[in-house]
């Protein structure tokens, strides 16, 4: 590798190094500047400036000022969405982790037929989300669904079998349970994560006596923090704004027990038509999403580790 | 370092008799199978459901208790589905979007992570959070501004809307790879600058051979993604010969309601393809182990 970047004589230029490093880093994420004009930031904009209006999109628009996000902090139903929201993110974020990294361990190891494993655990977070809905909404059937069939058969009584996405208690367990069933994704990334560990770290900590559990402590998760901050932050994202599930499976029922932000978000703006109270609702959300995600990037300097680490 | 290697090379079983160590491993080994296998048993039976109910006459799909192992096995729902609809078509259009798909947003994403994960610019870390931000924002509420973006170019009901930008990266793709660039020692970089190697060159040399892993789950997540994306299509494909496979099936669920076995069974062909994709894939880029050392 390095007799090929040998050949390279340096060019002149007239330009610092520090301004030619801007110049190059500018082009290299060139293409996400022009994805982010180009779509992003104007849509951005654009529900910006609806949440002030009163709107269906169609046949009015009326400025209402703070008007829609007043309303907001008196909607019960909001409030209650943002509970039910937080109470799922931070059930199923931590959860996820656990699980994805303990699965990922597990098929780290020298085991026979890794690849059929590997797919059987990946396997459910490929099936698209309307399939996983209906095949969940018959697993979690409370009278002949797979998961009470199998808890009955362990001896628990019928008349104390959760009744699941029917029953306001159970209903957001189910959604975790539903999400846990999709680690593989996040496994995926743990995997190759654990690829990436350079092997001479592992030689050291042998040379110097480590034992397997010192190894894992010691270099297995720091090596791997950057990897669990991104299925973090992603998760903490993705759990916010849950919406497929739920919309094909409870609608938000029962009474409300699985109402999440942006189902509720959905009704209000493409069932009601009130896009301008729906875009309220979007930007409470980013700013929440934006406040928990800076809580996990401040810390991070505490605890994620980068070996590539760009010194200052 | 190399001095003290060869006095020990398994401090491990040291002070333990062979026999002991022998029996623990083998203790491990059985925990591990059962683990594994039973996880591997909760993980797959809602998916042996979906392939046995695809499987079953109409009549015995609901059936309690559940039969496993269908007494009659028929492939009438199967033949039903690529009857009705034009799959082959839908098959096609998904894997003309998909295979253009994989190619931009690796390329793209792999360019934009690098710019993020290895060069030091004024305004990097600005711009970074607001690539965060960008996914913090529900999809359902910037989908309209979008859409009409699309039909004034008139390009609505073509692939381009789908395809463009997945080729301009997203903030997803971007954020994963720039952890894993990150991971890679910066001494590289350094060796290689000094050496008068462009910023191009240690990105197609040096960083983009050694992310092959990283690269590979790019690839396949970028398949499952777009193989499965249902809201894109469903938005901007209106014409039945335009159709993916995954808003044909909803247009074959709406045809017949609650025919549990046709739909089951065209999901179950839908998830095939990306079925191979990953077990070839997987072992082009888990298995390889990657020497990224810098001996220190």
């Amino acid at each position: 590798m390095t007799e090929h970047v040998l050949e390279e004589v340096p060019k002149r230029s007239r330009l610092t190094p520090r301004a030619r490093d801007t110049i190059a880093g500018y082009l290299f994420i060139l293409p996400w500047l022009i994805h982010f004009f180009m779509l992003i930031l104007g849509a951005m904009l654009a529900s910006l400036v609806i949440s002030f209006a009163k709107t269906d999109l169609l046949t009015g628009f009326k400025w209402v000022g703070l008007q829609n996000y007043r309303d907001l902090f008196k909607d019960p139903l909001f409030v209650k969405s943002l509970r039910v929201t937080a109470i799922y993110t931070f059930t199923v974020v931590p959860l996820g982790v656990i699980v994805a990294l303990s699965i990922a361990l597990l098929l780290n190891q020298k085991v026979a037929f890794l690849g059929f494993w590997r797919l059987i655990y990946y396997l459910p977070s490929v099936v698209s989300g309307v399939a996983v809905a209906v095949l969940w909404t018959w697993v979690l059937n409370p009278r002949f669904g797979l998961l009470n069939v199998g808890l009955m058969r362990l001896g628990i009584p019928q008349e104390s079998l959760p009744r699941w996405i029917y029953s306001e208690k159970w209903a957001v367990p189910s959604f975790v349970l539903m999400g846990l069933w999709g680690a593989g994704g996040a496994m995926l990334l743990y995997l190759a994560g654990l690829q990436g560990i350079p092997t001479h770290l592992y030689e050291a900590a042998m040379i110097d006596g480590a034992n397997a559990w010192q190894k894992f402590w010691h270099v297995t998760i720091p090596m791997l923090t950057p990897t669990i901050f991104f299925n973090m932050l992603m998760s903490i994202i993705g759990s916010f704004q849950v919406f497929t599930q739920v919309y094909v499976m409870t609608a938000g029922g029962p009474n409300n027990a699985s109402l999440t932000i942006v189902l509720y978000l959905y009704q209000r703006g493409f069932i009601n038509l009130r896009f301008g109270y729906a875009s309220a609702i979007a930007w409470i959300l980013f700013f929440i999403i934006l406040f928990f995600t800076m809580l996990v990037i401040r810390s991070s300097t505490m605890w994620v580790y980068y070996e590539g680490e760009l010194k200052k | 370092m190399t001095s003290t290697a060869q006095v020990t090379p398994r401090p491990q079983a040291r002070d333990w008799p062979l026999f002991w160590s022998k029996v623990g491993r083998i203790v491990g080994k059985v925990i591990l199978y059962a683990v594994l296998a039973f996880g591997a048993y909760i993980f797959f039976l809602p998916f042996a459901w979906m392939v046995t109910t695809s499987l079953k006459p109409a009549a015995y799909a609901y059936e309690v208790p559940i039969q496993w192992f269908p007494k009659k096995i028929t492939l009438d729902a199967y033949i039903y589905g690529w009857k009705t609809l034009p799959f082959p078509l839908f098959y096609r259009n998904t894997a003309i979007i998909t295979a253009a798909n994989i190619v931009g947003l690796v390329l793209s994403s792999s360019l934009v992570a690098f710019g993020f994960a290895r060069i030091r610019f004024a305004g990097r870390d600005a711009w970074f959070l607001i690539l965060l931000s960008t996914m913090m924002l529900p999809a359902q509420v910037t989908l309209i501004p979008i859409y009409l973006f699309w039909s004034k170019l008139k390009l609505v009901n073509t692939f381009w809307p789908l395809i463009i930008p997945e080729w301009l990266t997203n903030a997803y793709n971007v954020f994963l790879l720039r952890q894993f660039f990150m991971t890679i020692p910066i001494d590289y970089d350094d060796a290689a600058r000094i050496d008068g190697a462009s910023w191009f060159r240690i990105y197609s040399q040096i960083i983009v051979p050694m992310s092959k892993p990283a690269l590979g789950v790019i690839a396949i997540q970028a398949f499952a993604w777009n193989w499965n994306n249902f809201l894109g299509p469903l938005i901007y494909l209106n014409e039945t010969r335009k159709f993916t496979i995954s808003i044909g099936l909803r247009l074959f669920q709406t045809q017949q309601s609650s025919k549990m076995p046709e739909t089951m069974a065209m999901s179950v062909v839908a998830l095939i393809p990306t079925l191979i994709v990953f077990f070839i894939a997987q072992r082009y880029f888990i298995q390889g182990i990657v020497i990224t050392g810098v001996k220190g």
